[in-house]
């Protein structure tokens, strides 16, 4: 075999290759596991999680804004301290709302930002104080059925 | 009669540490002796189209199958949930995690594998390689070492095309023939597909794979006894262990990369 046919097929065979990877990376995955230099990080403190995973996406009116980076157990407030890195081009101001929420019935779940008015913008390893925790379906049928029980006690 | 089979028993245990030993003075001697394969790499490159180059058509056409089998039998399950919006999801992340370094890596062992247990088992039965060391050349350094490199480089991406094509497969079933959402279908895959978790462990996956698989022909040629039998056994014997040594590693890689997740 003549050796530049055998090297342009290797050739044309590595550009396919890396071709390949990068539709992979590029079309197939997201690339866009925020990378820290672009990205700062915001702690939400929740009395309950529910079934929040790292990973899952911070959303704010439905937009993707960043990525829940760590959780962990706050073992002096016994609450889950959630890490939230977002990216740098979305700013929000310091009295910023977080709430876990569930898109659909039984999907995903994910962190939702709600913006308040404060002009002053929050900051890396800032923290968001006002929260809302997940919400956890035992407790809302105890409580339908507390009220549903109330409802029929003879007065 | 027992004595016999205490015999035997001995014999095999004596038999398999004698070739797991020159196994692995086998595959050092190959990493020590690789120099030649970069400073000469036409060698590589040749041994690269013979390899990868000639193995594009069954990884290709397998891939698309596979990804479009994958979309047809997805669906199904799925839209029994109302949930065929994740047919993407599915797809995509059975063909990165799983099928594409696995598949790709069993036919790599049934297509260049044999052809280069064959080829090496051939070429000691044939008295080629004692004739290079009669030359002072080292056949470790000119014959084998080349072959290792090319099916290193070769099979991840090999596997990045199979994982690929799959994909588009999937895509053919499912949005043009089926009808799912084109857009729900790229972005569920996307939300759920991690460039780190997924698609860099799928490639570790496919170059540990090409190791294997390459070390185990290569092995097998050099070890095959010189004669006719022998080679067609050894070459057997490459796709057989080859194939069960991809699925076992596979397990144990899957069982380390990606317990943690979900």
């Amino acid at each position: 075999m003549n050796k530049t046919v055998l090297d342009f097929w290797v050739g044309l065979f590595v550009i396919a290759g890396i071709g390949a990877l990068l539709f992979l990376a590029l079309k197939v995955g997201s690339m866009s596991t925020v990378n820290s230099s672009d990205s700062y990080e915001v702690i939400a403190d929740f009395q309950n999680i529910g079934g929040l995973k790292p990973r899952a996406p911070v959303k704010s009116a439905g937009v993707v804004v960043g990525r829940v980076a760590d959780i962990r157990f706050d073992n002096e407030k016994y609450e889950a301290a959630v890490t939230l890195r977002l990216d740098k081009r979305y700013a929000f101001p310091k009295d910023t709302s977080a709430a876990i929420m569930t898109s659909g019935l039984l999907g995903e779940q994910y962190v939702g930002l709600e913006a308040g008015g404060d002009s002053q913008k929050l900051k890396d390893k800032d923290r968001i104080l006002i929260t809302q925790d997940a919400v956890v379906l035992e407790n809302l049928i105890g409580q339908f059925l507390y009220g549903k029980a109330q409802e029929g006690a003879p007065k | 009669m027992l004595k016999q089979a205490i015999e035997n028993l001995g014999n095999h245990t004596i038999q398999g540490v004698w070739r797991i030993g020159f196994a692995s003075r086998f595959f050092l001697s190959m990493l020590l002796h690789s120099g030649t394969a970069f400073r000469r790499f036409g060698l590589t490159i040749r041994e690269m189209y013979f390899t990868g180059v000639l193995s594009l058509i069954i990884i290709l056409v397998s891939g698309l199958f596979v990804g479009m089998v994958l979309g047809l039998q997805g669906y199904e399950t799925l839209q029994r949930y109302g949930s065929e919006s994740a047919l993407g999801t599915l797809v995509a992340l059975s063909l990165v995690r799983e099928l594409g370094p696995v598949l790709a890596g069993l036919l790599f062992a049934s297509r260049a594998g044999s052809a280069i247990t064959a080829e090496i088992g051939l070429m000691k039965a044939t008295e080629q390689l004692s004739a290079m060391e009669m030359m002072a050349v080292d056949p470790i350094a000119r014959v084998v070492a080349p072959r290792f490199w090319a099916g290193v480089i070769s099979m991840p991406l090999l596997a990045a095309l199979f994982s690929a094509m799959g994909v588009l497969g999937g895509y053919l079933v499912g949005v043009k023939l089926i009808g799912v959402d084109e857009g729900t279908f790229w972005s569920q895959m996307q939300g759920a597909v991690d460039f780190e978790q997924d698609i860099l462990n799928g490639v570790i996956k496919s170059v540990v794979f090409g190791i294997a698989v390459t070390t185990i022909a290569l092995f097998e040629g050099y070890d095959a006894p010189p004669t006719a039998e022998g080679v067609s056994g050894a070459t057997t014997r490459t796709v057989v262990t080859s194939s069960l040594v991809v699925l076992a590693l596979d397990f144990i890689l899957t069982a380390f990369m990606f317990r943690g997740l979900n």
